[in-house]
């Protein structure tokens, strides 16, 4: 297997290869017989994906077969693994997941090259780009990462197993959605890139690549947050975000990208950011390379980072080169990018957008400032420094409120200038409401002047209370303006008005589960722990709920041995429930894991951890944590998902309608599509 | 009478009662002051957690570093002694942020410069197009408009219709409903 493992990704190499050269010549030389040159690139990138697919298949019958003649399965799998997981060694590896990289690549590069007759050239630009990250990607596979290098010297009965923190239900989609997010930026950074080198007129191509940008920026978004969830559910420290290199490094781009989402509408409708999105899709392009670059190199310590190896060297030398290729073409042709429209007031929806860009990209400065700094510090001071929670809290939380009130105001700004009183109509109630949030809060007993992270809950909870008001105040508005034109409810009337322009409604419930998401934030600073030695019939309090220590018990399987204890849960006199935190002991990695139980409610989350055993007395120890809110940042989340579903709906044909008023008027008007504006 | 026997009797009392709220809060201020100073320093192991919250099973330093804590708390030492012993021991990064000292404060520093300067850059772009003529009065849309010249006065129906066709684009465009 090893051996077809290998030959198929050789040949994946030589067809991206192909067709990157070939492409890169018809797109150059612009003579007769340079379409049908582009053709066979194009049909030789289709191809590709055939290849790498079937290296990603191999590796993965590789794993149901426990191969170990391949050192990759050795190291990542065990016989009595789990289905699921053996299917995730896949990316449960630096080889295996650097394939997974390359056949997602391939895989949107599939779907583009199948839909090249929307525009050819341009698709035959993106083609190009999208061969060569390619080609880079299979030259690593290769030569300096191979998935298929064979086990040296007598091949083991039985491999070392996955990691235990990997052994998790959400690992098996967790990296998926972070790699489609990752991966899927490099197809708008096509287009871009595509567009730039051809000076390609006006703004279809961002039409063109709304879609992708959009679908890819949905993945990422469901791959960090399913990451927080994965840490949250697994490393049992009680929190879900910890500000580790890694998870920074799938956070950058992410924020990057969601500026690239917002300026991107200045360009459509204004013909304004153009230099400035071109570089914004190259950063989140640049910065998922980037974020890759951290974790395989071992250049930044973490406790998530792969083995640390040769490949950092790759990466880096590629983040040169696709840096200089951009900045070359942006050179070269950036005339083409002037404005058309200038700036007719700062209380806009262009000036919001300015002030949104800028604030999504310094919160990305300060992460990549903070992951980076323990580096400079060893660089200019040979000393390391640690950079931990407590920096990022303090730099990025004052970013994030602003960035919450901005969710509220701008996409209530009209184009162009807003008059004062469309700022009272629009922002009076909500206002009002958000207002009102806050001094309930205070009344039941959040006292702001008492810490700062309480004030900062407190503005944090009545911005989401104005985001959440704001975007059902325009749900309303809109809605009742269909109902008084078509005669439907106010339900169907809204549905309708969704219907009329998707992105918009759609990207109003994404804002809406940003609202969530930080009413499930806003609950840290009321976290509460207790911790206790707890042998059979002990009781531990924490706030309202009482734990009672029934039993211990032991549990094993193939793959590892379980320590469970069952503790009661007493809310004053009434039992409700029995919860079980594990501790496991893996037999072929030969690792010990903590698995928490978690009894979640929309009010706040119990969450008891197995510890051990006190090496001096031989007790058990149980933690339990009592943290508010925290199931409300994994409902935002499904919210944001759906809002994003919602945005990609195609929108209704526009109605059309004679302007009536304008004919009662006496002037004769064509009719005229009205709505669909986006 | 008896309530001032009482009385005097209590007052006696209050010597007391307020020796064992002094200990009490004495108590309570070391168990603070070690969460304090203990979600200042991270866990060396390589775990990447805080102090406190290091839960690994048999972790080599945690158990260790949080006794040599305690002790120093429950000895008196000022809340910077116990961080430079700390430091002295651990090194540098035992700290979970950097310092406001020396090359260290450039760490904090940054950010919020670079906050400066971005709202000094986007209001100072602002002030830019506000002032610059459009290159362009036509709608952008489509790939079709970028170079299009402005509004012309007169010319035949055409040429009318095409402008009244490019100003209710640019009208759906710009007002979303």
């Amino acid at each position: 297997m090893a051996e077809l493992g290998s030959f198929v990704l050789l040949l994946a190499l030589a067809l991206s290869g192909y067709s990157f050269l070939a492409g890169l010549v018809a797109l150059i030389h612009k003579q007769p017989g340079s379409e049908r040159l582009s053709e066979t690139a194009r049909r030789a990138g289709i191809a590709s994906f055939g290849a790498v697919f079937l290296g990603a298949v191999v590796l993965v019958t590789a794993a149901l077969r426990n191969d170990f003649s391949i050192s990759y399965i050795l190291h990542h799998s065990n016989r009595d693994l789990p289905l699921p997981y053996k299917f995730a060694t896949l990316w449960s590896g630096q080889e295996g997941s650097l394939l997974f990289w390359s056949l997602l690549l391939s895989g949107y590069g599939l779907v583009l090259r199948l839909r090249h007759k929307t525009d050819v050239r341009l698709f035959a630009h993106a083609s190009v780009v999208i061969a060569a990250v390619q080609v880079f990607f299979l030259l690593l596979l290769n030569f300096a990462a191979k998935p298929f290098a064979v086990t040296q010297g007598a091949i083991p009965t039985d491999g070392n197993g996955l990691n235990p923190l990997l052994q998790y239900p959400e690992m098996v989609i967790h990296p998926p959605m972070l790699y489609l997010g990752y991966v899927g930026f490099t197809v708008p950074f096509a287009f871009a890139l595509g567009a730039l080198a051809m000076k390609y007129p006006g703004e279809k191509w961002i039409h063109i690549t709304r879609r992708w940008t959009m679908v890819t920026w949905g993945f990422l978004t469901c791959g960090v947050f399913l990451g927080a969830h994965w840490a949250y559910s697994v490393l049992g420290w009680g929190g879900y975000w910890g500000w580790d290199p890694v998870e920074n490094a799938s956070l950058m781009p992410w924020l990057t990208g969601t500026a690239f989402l917002h300026s991107v509408m200045m360009q459509e409708k204004r013909g304004m950011l153009k230099t400035w999105n071109m570089w914004l899709v190259f950063g989140t392009f640049w910065l998922a390379i980037l974020g890759t670059f951290l974790t395989r190199s071992g250049i930044i310590s973490s406790v998530h980072a792969f083995a640390q190896s040769s490949i950092g060297d790759w990466f880096a030398w590629f983040l040169v080169i696709s840096l200089s290729v951009f900045t070359f073409f942006f050179v070269k042709n950036r005339s083409h990018l002037r404005s058309e429209h200038k700036l007719e007031s700062l209380i806009s929806r262009e000036s919001s957008f300015l002030f949104n860009n800028l604030l999504f990209v310094l919160a990305c400065f300060t992460v990549l400032w903070g992951t980076w700094f323990p580096k400079i510090s060893e660089l200019v001071q040979n000393r390391k420094v640690t950079v931990g929670a407590a920096f990022y809290n303090k730099v990025t939380i004052p970013v994030a409120l602003l960035l919450l009130l901005l969710t509220a105001v701008g996409p209530l700004l009209a184009w162009r200038k807003t008059s004062f009183e469309s700022l009272k109509r629009n922002f009076l109630w909500p206002s009002l409401g958000a207002l009102a949030v806050g001094i309930a809060l205070v009344v039941l007993g959040v006292k702001p002047w008492n810490d700062v992270s309480y004030f900062y809950a407190l503005i944090a909870a009545m911005l989401a209370a104005l985001v959440a008001f704001t975007v059902i105040s325009e749900f309303i508005r809109g809605g009742r303006v269909i109902s008084r034109h078509t005669g439907q409810n106010l339900g169907a009337a809204m549905v309708h008005l969704w219907h009329r322009n998707t992105r918009r409604y759609g990207g109003y419930v994404v804002h809406f589960g940003v609202a969530l998401v930080f009413i499930g934030i806003l609950g840290t600073p009321f976290n509460r722990e207790a911790e206790k030695e707890m042998a059979f019939g002990d009781k531990m309090a924490l706030g309202p709920y009482t734990l009672l220590c029934r039993s211990y018990t032991q549990e094993e399987n193939g793959n590892y041995s379980s320590d469970l204890a069952i503790i009661e849960i007493f809310n004053g006199n009434r039992q409700i429930d029995t919860l079980y935190p594990e501790s496991r002991f893996y037999l072929a990695s030969q690792q010990q894991q903590h698995v928490p139980a978690i009894r979640s409610n929309l009010k706040e989350d119990l969450y008891v951890v197995y510890e051990g055993q006190n090496q001096d007395t031989g007790r058990p120890i149980i933690k339990a944590h009592l943290n508010p809110m925290v199931s409300w940042i994994w409902i935002g989340l499904l919210v944001m998902v759906f809002g994003t579903v919602l945005s990609l709906v195609p929108n209704s044909a526009p109605i059309r309608a004679t302007a009536r008023d304008s004919v009662e008027a006496g002037v004769h008007v064509r009719p005229a599509p009205v709505g669909a504006g986006d | 009478m008896q309530f001032l026997s009482l009385h005097a009797r209590g007052l006696d009392l209050i010597p007391a009662l307020l020796l064992g709220v002094l200990l009490l809060l004495g108590a309570g201020d070391d168990s603070a002051r070690i969460d304090r100073l203990g979600h200042q320093m991270m866990c060396v192991c390589g775990c990447n957690q805080i102090l406190l919250e290091c839960n690994h099973v048999g972790c080599s330093y945690s158990t260790r570093m949080r006794d040599e804590l305690t002790a120093a708390v429950t000895r008196g030492d000022s809340d910077n002694g116990v961080l430079q012993w700390f430091i002295q021991t651990y090194g540098t990064t035992v700290l979970t942020v950097p310092t406001n000292r020396g090359f260290d404060r450039i760490a904090w520093i940054m950010p919020y410069f670079a906050l400066v300067m971005g709202i000094g850059t986007v209001v100072l772009i602002a002030g830019v197009w506000r002032k610059r003529p459009p290159v362009s009065s036509g709608p952008s849309s489509g790939g079709s408009s970028s170079g299009t010249s402005g509004p012309r006065s007169g010319g035949s129906s055409s040429s009318s219709d095409s402008q009244l066709h490019r100003f209710r684009e640019q009208a759906r465009r710009e007002t979303e409903l």
